[in-house]
């Protein structure tokens, strides 16, 4: 036979260049070594159903009756669900045409766009436009839609903070597109410093790049900072003054374990700032329902809101989305209900408000518990998680592990990575992946495990992470702070 | 919302009659040779430069403010001009002026009930037969939006997976049947830590592919492995993920039916690459003919394309054949002997209705051919939107990949690992439309009573439609022997071509716009998706509820008797 088509030789060039950390190197051995049958805790990915959290139930309950609407007209339904649901469940039925099983428009059902809208404008204190909302199959999907009706060719740049998470960089190269990275200051808690955005943007044009759009992760992964007011305002002038569309990745918006610096949109101080900016920076913000207290990932549930983009744009993101049919109408439901939650007087609403904030609450101590754990660590600094879902310690590694690494092969921090694996069964993704300063190491854990589980996961560590200080350092000095 | 899509529609009419008017003279700079009779080809190139010029319509109020409004932003970063060039490209095959058309009479006869010969009530029905090409884009069945219900046993255990801590309860007994409660632990014990709202395996849970190679394996007797199986949100993600493993620039050809499901005109242009066509032959029953092939082939290749891939869509979309078994052996030899991928678009699987007609898949075919792993690559796309279940709001969906080296099949894993994962309630139902209810189950006869009610009504409209198609004067119409549709061509008289050109319609939109004024029926003008140069069709869904079959057929009746006898030579 003449070769193949599809030889890995021919494949379409940007398919090899892209790479997915989250999932790459450290997950696949942790896969092997849990079919070996070694325990493994996965802190890879924000997944926190995976790691025991349970599901809030009045979503599920509302979620299940769509799912088998004949229930709704059978007596005995009220002994199993409670009549918020079944109202709730109704309500949505009407919305659709032909129930979870037809599809819907392609940029998510109308009625559930509005109740997104109304969830904006009380968060924000302005008006939204339905029309502006696509509901999306996670927040994925929706920054690979936007990014694709962004990026022509290799010269059109995206900048993305370093540390970023990698979906950006992954679908960066899958489009063929530029990634212009800014650094964020990890000894100004991760702080975005605006001097050098400028810096990044004036080295990206010296070489030809046209800087379209900046990304910003708020609050940040891996870093789990929270922004400030003031530095939003910075970024949007920034945006307004280099014609850049703002992407606001505002997932972890729930995910707050700190009461000085509470989550602000990016859209909200935009408005705030008023004529002209208000009216032409163009944003476009990401939420979804795999993040907060929900952490509804297996439903693939998100949105995007769009604010000051041309309507023919618009129209031919629209059209791109279209060619997908719709997004699924299970997770567009999960959206609705996340942005509209039981009220109180609901039947339902005491058990949601005890489970999400016994959810929220847990989130912050164990926030609380990994910082204070890497921190007492030998070579270990880490900042505090102030929102998110993640712990990204640095790491000093001695040069001697750094040569270790690298006749090793790999990485230092993969090497991190993989010793801390074959010792202790917790799965890290190394900072390489997400990017970082040269010559500075990180890992980025997740703070998902089971709260009684934090403090076993946290002795062990230190224990590896003490061990390996001792073997490789030879108390002539560290890889760079 | 409706000022929203009437304006959209504005656009992309105006888009069309320029488009059109551009096709008609062939000596136009842009017009590419090679695609020189088919106008629904060239779009995609020339889509381009009409979404920037001037509407000829925009003299209206709303129109022109928002005109203006667009002009406000020709400084900021993201226009229309400087946007993607391959998004603008990718074409629209199927939204066009007849759904336009459709939404204002319907809002006419809201504002003023009986301005139309015809009820609201009607166009209404009639209108979510394709409320997809209304709102979606392309031309797909949407069974349950026109009352189709869901298959209970299936949505019994996607209710409990949803929502398993009922399961253990006594009361749950009494609403759910036994089988689905048993089947449902049978899953979450499949589901590491059997929890639903976790982010699975980027190819979805290990042991449901485990249940649907199984049920391949069952289907076509011979191996299946779930590590070849990638499940996604619907069959269209799988094609796109294919198509973005494959093109690499304008150089690089995906051979199309024509006429062919515009999913793949579209994710084509949207990743840069060529569409070569072959032409399905209707004087066969839409068949396949190779040296249909061959000839493509060699144009393209003489052309500098370089072919790597053809699609075949079994059974057939919009053309509703199924493939006989010989003909498929012949597409094997073919895609094997040429280096082509052979992608099998078979998301129509189960829609099968005539006695002498069999679905086999082309895995089947290739493995009973002698041909193994290493001799073919071969990608099966299924859906859980179509068949008897039509579970379109769903998003479910896998690809079983067969014939690739593990480097490519690594890449495809990452690719898939970008977006996490599918959602998990699309994935637990494609198990479940691979593995129903077995002979005992409790659930087996009222599963069996609804999946056969459902498909022998289909095949009865189908029947009905397609007899009604062909004792019309100059319509002629293939059985539809699978699918959701019928594709019959009508031969319109010369003087009607005339009309349609006087107005800068094409005539199959012409035809299509004129039935729908006097009747309110909705059908798709065959332009969307290709056909021989000078022939024209109309796409029907089989779709309608079975008490709107005859109003339907005798409404058409009547409206082409009078379309003839206006225009007839």
């Amino acid at each position: 036979m003449s070769s193949k088509s599809l030889d890995y030789e021919n494949l379409n060039e940007n398919v090899k260049k892209c790479q997915y950390a989250v999932r790459g190197e450290l997950y696949l051995r942790a896969s092997e070594l849990q079919k070996e049958g070694k325990k493994i805790i996965f802190t890879n990915v924000g997944n926190p159903h995976a790691l025991g959290q349970k599901p809030l139930t009045f979503p599920r309950q509302v979620v299940a009756l769509c799912q088998a609407p004949f229930l709704l007209d059978d007596p005995n339904v009220g002994l199993v669900f409670p009549a918020d649901a079944i109202a709730r469940a109704k309500h949505y039925l009407t919305l659709t045409s032909g129930g979870l099983g037809a599809y819907s428009d392609s940029r998510g059902l109308p009625g559930v766009r509005k109740e997104v809208a109304e969830f904006i404008e009380r968060r924000d204190g302005y008006p939204s436009d339905p029309e502006l909302i696509f509901l999306t199959d996670g927040a994925s999907k929706g920054v690979m839609q936007i990014l694709n009706a962004i990026i022509r060719n290799a010269s059109d740049g995206i900048l993305v903070p370093v540390p970023q998470y990698p979906l950006y960089s992954a679908t960066i190269s899958l489009l063929g597109g530029s990634l212009v990275p800014y650094y964020l200051e990890e000894t100004a808690n991760w702080g975005l410093d605006i001097v050098n955005l400028r810096q990044s943007v004036a080295k990206a044009r010296s070489q030809g790049i046209t800087v379209r759009a900046m990304v910003i992760i708020n609050p940040g992964n891996p870093t789990g900072q929270c922004l400030s007011e003031t530095n939003l305002k910075e970024i949007i002038t920034f945006c307004y003054q280099n014609n850049v569309v703002l992407l606001g990745d505002e997932v972890y918006q729930q995910n707050i374990y700190q009461d000085e610096r509470p989550f602000i949109s990016a859209r909200k101080v935009l408005m705030d700032m008023g004529p002209p900016m208000s009216k032409e920076v163009e944003l476009v913000s990401f939420h979804t329902v795999s993040k907060g207290y929900w952490g509804e990932c297996g439903q693939r549930g998100g949105y995007f809101e769009m604010t000051n983009i041309s309507p023919k744009t618009v129209e031919e993101i629209y059209k791109v989305a279209s060619i997908s049919l719709s997004p699924n109408v299970p997770g567009q439901i999960f959206m609705g209900l996340m942005v509209s939650p039981p009220k109180p007087g609901d039947i339902s609403y005491d058990r949601y408000v005890r489970e999400s904030k016994g959810i929220l609450e847990s989130l912050r101590r164990r926030a609380q518990i990994m910082t204070d754990g890497f921190n007492s660590c030998r070579n270990v600094v880490c900042n505090f998680t102030e929102g998110a879902m993640y712990s990204f310690p640095q790491i000093r590694l001695p040069p001697k592990a750094i040569e270790a690494a690298k006749s090793a092969g790999k990485v230092p921090d993969v090497y991190y990575c993989l010793k801390l694996l074959e010792a202790t069964g917790i799965s890290t993704v190394p900072g390489s992946g997400f990017g970082q300063k040269e010559g500075v190491f990180h890992l980025r854990t997740t703070i998902l495990p089971a709260e009684e589980d934090m403090p076993a996961i946290m002795d062990s560590f230190k224990k590896f992470n003490d061990e390996f200080m001792e073997q490789y350092e030879d108390h002539k000095g560290y890889s760079r702070m | 919302m409706r000022r929203f899509a009437s304006e959209k529609s504005r656009i992309i009419l105006a888009h069309r009659r320029n488009l059109y008017s551009v096709v008609q003279n062939s000596t136009s700079p842009l017009y590419p040779q090679r695609f020189s009779q088919q106008p629904h080809l060239c779009s995609s190139f020339l889509l381009r430069f009409f979404n920037t010029a001037p509407s000829p319509s925009s003299s209206s109020s709303s129109s022109s403010s928002t005109d203006s409004m667009a002009n406000d932003y020709s400084s900021t970063p993201v226009t229309v001009d400087s946007i993607n060039p391959k998004v603008l490209e990718c074409e629209y095959a199927v939204r066009g002026e007849v759904v336009t058309l459709a939404q204002r009479l319907q809002q006419e006869l809201k504002d003023n009930p009986g301005s139309h010969p015809f009820d609201e009530k009607l166009i209404e029905t009639i209108l979510v037969v394709t409320r997809d090409e209304e709102i979606l884009y392309c031309n797909i069945g949407n069974p349950h939006s026109l009352g189709q219900q869901p298959i209970t046993f299936f949505r019994e255990v996607l209710a409990l997976c949803d929502h398993p801590s009922i399961l253990d309860r006594s009361e749950t007994q009494g609403l759910f049947s036994a089988d689905s409660i048993e089947r449902a632990f049978q899953i979450l014990d499949q589901i590491p830590g059997r929890a639903t709202g976790a982010y699975s395996h980027s190819q979805g849970i290990k042991g449901l592919r485990d249940t649907i190679a199984a049920g391949i394996e069952a289907r076509d007797g011979f191996p299946a492995d779930p590590n070849d199986i990638f499940l996604t949100d619907g069959a269209s993600p799988a094609v796109h993920m294919m198509m973005q493993l494959l093109i690499r620039s304008k150089n690089d050809g995906i051979f199309c039916p024509i006429p062919q499901y515009p999913l793949y005109s579209a994710s084509i242009a949207l990743h840069g690459g060529t569409l070569v066509p072959y032409y399905l032959d209707e004087a066969k029953g839409w068949g396949m003919e190779i040296s249909e092939l061959k000839n493509q082939l060699e144009s393209a290749r003489s052309n500098g394309i370089n072919v790597r891939a053809l699609v075949v869509i079994n059974p057939g979309n919009p053309t509703g054949q199924v493939l006989a078994e010989d003909n498929q052996r012949q597409i094997v030899d073919f895609c094997k002997k040429e280096g082509l991928v052979l992608l099998a678009d078979e998301v129509y699987q189960e829609n099968v209705y005539v006695p002498d007609k069999q679905f086999h898949s082309f895995k089947k075919v290739a493995r009973s051919m002698g041909y193994g792993e290493k001799d073919i690559s071969l990608v099966s796309f299924q859906s859980i939107s179509k068949g008897y279940y039509g579970e379109c709001g769903k998003r479910g969906g896998y690809m079983e990949i067969t014939g690739f080296s593990p480097e490519v099949r690594q890449q495809i894993y990452k690719v898939a690992s970008v977006n996490l994962c599918s959602n998990i309630s699309g994935q637990i139902l494609a198990s479940l439309i691979m593995n129903p209810p077995k002979v005992g189950d409790e659930s087996y006869e009222s599963y069996t009573a609804e999946k056969d009610g459902i498909l022998s009504s289909m095949a009865r409209r189908a029947k009905k439609l397609e007899e009604a198609f062909n004792s019309l004067e100059g319509v002629t119409c293939n059985r539809a022997e699978g699918a959701m549709y019928l594709f019959p061509r009508i031969l319109l008289p010369k003087k009607a071509i005339e009309a349609a050109k006087s107005v800068n319609k094409a005539p199959d939109t012409y035809y299509v716009s004129r039935l729908l004024e006097a009747t309110g029926i909705v059908f798709v003008p065959g332009s969307g998706f290709g056909q021989v140069p000078g022939t024209w069709h109309v796409r029907s869904t089989i779709l309608p509820q079975e008490d709107r079959i005859e109003a339907v057929i005798s409404l058409f009746t009547k409206f082409h008797k009078e379309f003839m006898d206006e225009f007839r030579d």
